[in-house]
Order: structure tokens, then C-alpha cells, then sequence
């Protein structure tokens, strides 16, 4: 991915807000990253298109998984050097909680990163973050530098 | 399809990622989503981005469900867990597919495995296996 080496011959490879704006999905559903010194945190803005249950109302779980996915691979992006976007292998979710239409948070741990694949464990909350709402486990590809 | 139906209404992100009922034989169910630019997740090479291919593969899990036999009008349900393998890269430029089926079903749970695909499901793009909760609560909190 060019902006991958774009940012970092700008000195720029920590500006994890114009990776996550690179990727046209992502900027659709409009996800922030938040960075306080190494630590990363994903911010979703409610909006009434991410709903997919009216009556609750609840987020759509697939709002949800993509919310978790792009939590983990901006992570690893952040820990490592990539020069394309890791791919994602497999990603497993738990639905701990019904999403509330409120502002959504993400953090992501990489678990363990070998060679090629990396292991990334998400979670996501809402109000407190000792009660996410939900949680994935992946693993992903990885091209070094 | 009649407008009672179950699955005939998208809720607010499937239209957001212009996903429609494609067609339904037995008990499978099969949703579409078009190819579009704002879906694409690597821009170097306009593959669209898994979390579309989870969105569709959730919603065409919880529709299949819903097409059952046993389902009743106003049943609460919640995905308990959705496991997703990628198995290769969508096509860009072409429009997505995603067929699901409810294998099993109790009182309480139901399983349900689903596979995304372009031509055939036989090639997938992805499948995935989900449990759902059935019955949860489907009315506002107070």
C-alpha cells in the first residue's frame, strides 16, 4: 500500500487517523483512531445507518465485526512495519451485549506475531469499558517490509 | 415475497451497503450486495472489505433463521458468535453473494452456516458458522 510508505518517508508512520481515512470503508462508517502515546484506541461515531435491529434498537452485527476487524488491523499496522495491509485469515466474534446507539470504543492486542501471521484479540464497549459489548479473536497475514 | 414477510425488511445497514434479498430455494436464502466504491477495503486493489462480507454473512445467517419453519412473528433473536475464513480475495467490480442455511435449530439456539461467493458457492470468497440466541428480548429498554 503506498500510503504506507507515503507516511513514513513523511515521518508520519504514527498517524494511524490517515491510515484508518485511506480505506474507503472505513471512512464511510467514519471510524476514528484516538492515539495516547502507544496506546491506541478506535472511536465509532453513532449514526442511524449503522442500526440493524430498529425495534431495540441495536447496531448491526456486522458493524460490529468490521468495527472489531479494522480495530485489530489498525493495531497490528501500529506494531508493525507492513508494507501492504495485513490480510485477515480468520476473525471469530462473540456478541457479548446489545450495541446501543451511542459512540462505540476499540482497543486490540497483538497476542502473538510471528513471521507471517499475527494473532489479534478486540474488544469493544460502549459506556464502561469492563463491559464490552464484544469481543473477536483473529489471525492475520502479514507482509514485512 | 409479501411485505409480512420476515426478511422484507433491510434494516438501516443493509441498505447502507445496497444489500437485497437475491432469492430463496428450500431453505436457503441468498442476499446480494452490489459492488461499490464505497465498500472497498484495500484501495490498491479495489477488493471490497471483509467487514462488508461479515456484514452480509450475519444478516443472510439471522434471515435464514427467520425463513424457518418454526419461527414465530416478533421473535427476539441475537447472534451469539460468528466465526468468518476468509478463503481468497472478493473480485472487485463484481457483485457479492452470500447463501445461508439453518442446519439445526433448538427451542433456544440455532446454527446456521453461510458461505459468500461470486459464481458458485463452490469457489467461496468466505463461509462462515454462527450460533444465534433465540427469543431474547425485542422490544425498546426503558
Amino acid at each position: 500500500m503506498e500510503i504506507l510508505k507515503q507516511l513514513r518517508d513523511e515521518g508520519r508512520a504514527e498517524d494511524m487517523q490517515a491510515l484508518m481515512d485511506h480505506i474507503p470503508y472505513a471512512r464511510f462508517m467514519d471510524i476514528r483512531v484516538d492515539r495516547k502515546g502507544n496506546e491506541l484506541t478506535t472511536l465509532l461515531p453513532f449514526k442511524d445507518m449503522l442500526i440493524g435491529n430498529p425495534v431495540l434498537p441495536a447496531l448491526h452485527g456486522g458493524v460490529i465485526g468490521t468495527f472489531l476487524e479494522l480495530t485489530s488491523v489498525i493495531q497490528l499496522l501500529y506494531n508493525t512495519q507492513c508494507e501492504r495491509l495485513p490480510k485477515t485469515v480468520d476473525i471469530s466474534i462473540d456478541y457479548l451485549r446489545p450495541g446501543r446507539p451511542v459512540e462505540t470504543y476499540g482497543r486490540a492486542v497483538v497476542t502473538r506475531q510471528g513471521r507471517r501471521v499475527a494473532n489479534v484479540r478486540a474488544e469493544i464497549w460502549q459506556d464502561e469499558i469492563n463491559k464490552p459489548i464484544a469481543a473477536s479473536h483473529g489471525h492475520f497475514l502479514l507482509t514485512p517490509v | 415475497m409479501s411485505l409480512n414477510d420476515p426478511i422484507s425488511i433491510v434494516p438501516a445497514f443493509g441498505e447502507a451497503i445496497g444489500m437485497s434479498v437475491h432469492g430463496m430455494e428450500g431453505a436457503r436464502l441468498t442476499v446480494k450486495v452490489p459492488y461499490a466504491e464505497h465498500l472497498v477495503g484495500d484501495p490498491d486493489t479495489g477488493v471490497i472489505h471483509g467487514g462488508v462480507i461479515t456484514a452480509a454473512l450475519d444478516n443472510a445467517s439471522g434471515w435464514a433463521i427467520r425463513v424457518g419453519e418454526d419461527w414465530q412473528e416478533g421473535m427476539g433473536m441475537a447472534t451469539l458468535d460468528l466465526r468468518i475464513d476468509y478463503m481468497k480475495p472478493a473480485t472487485p467490480q463484481v457483485d457479492l453473494l452470500v447463501t445461508a442455511e439453518c442446519f439445526k435449530a433448538t427451542k433456544t439456539i440455532a446454527f446456521v452456516r453461510a458461505v459468500a461467493y461470486h459464481e458458485s458457492p463452490d469457489d467461496p470468497v468466505a463461509t462462515s458458522i454462527a450460533s444465534f440466541m433465540k427469543g431474547t428480548p425485542n422490544e425498546p429498554r426503558s
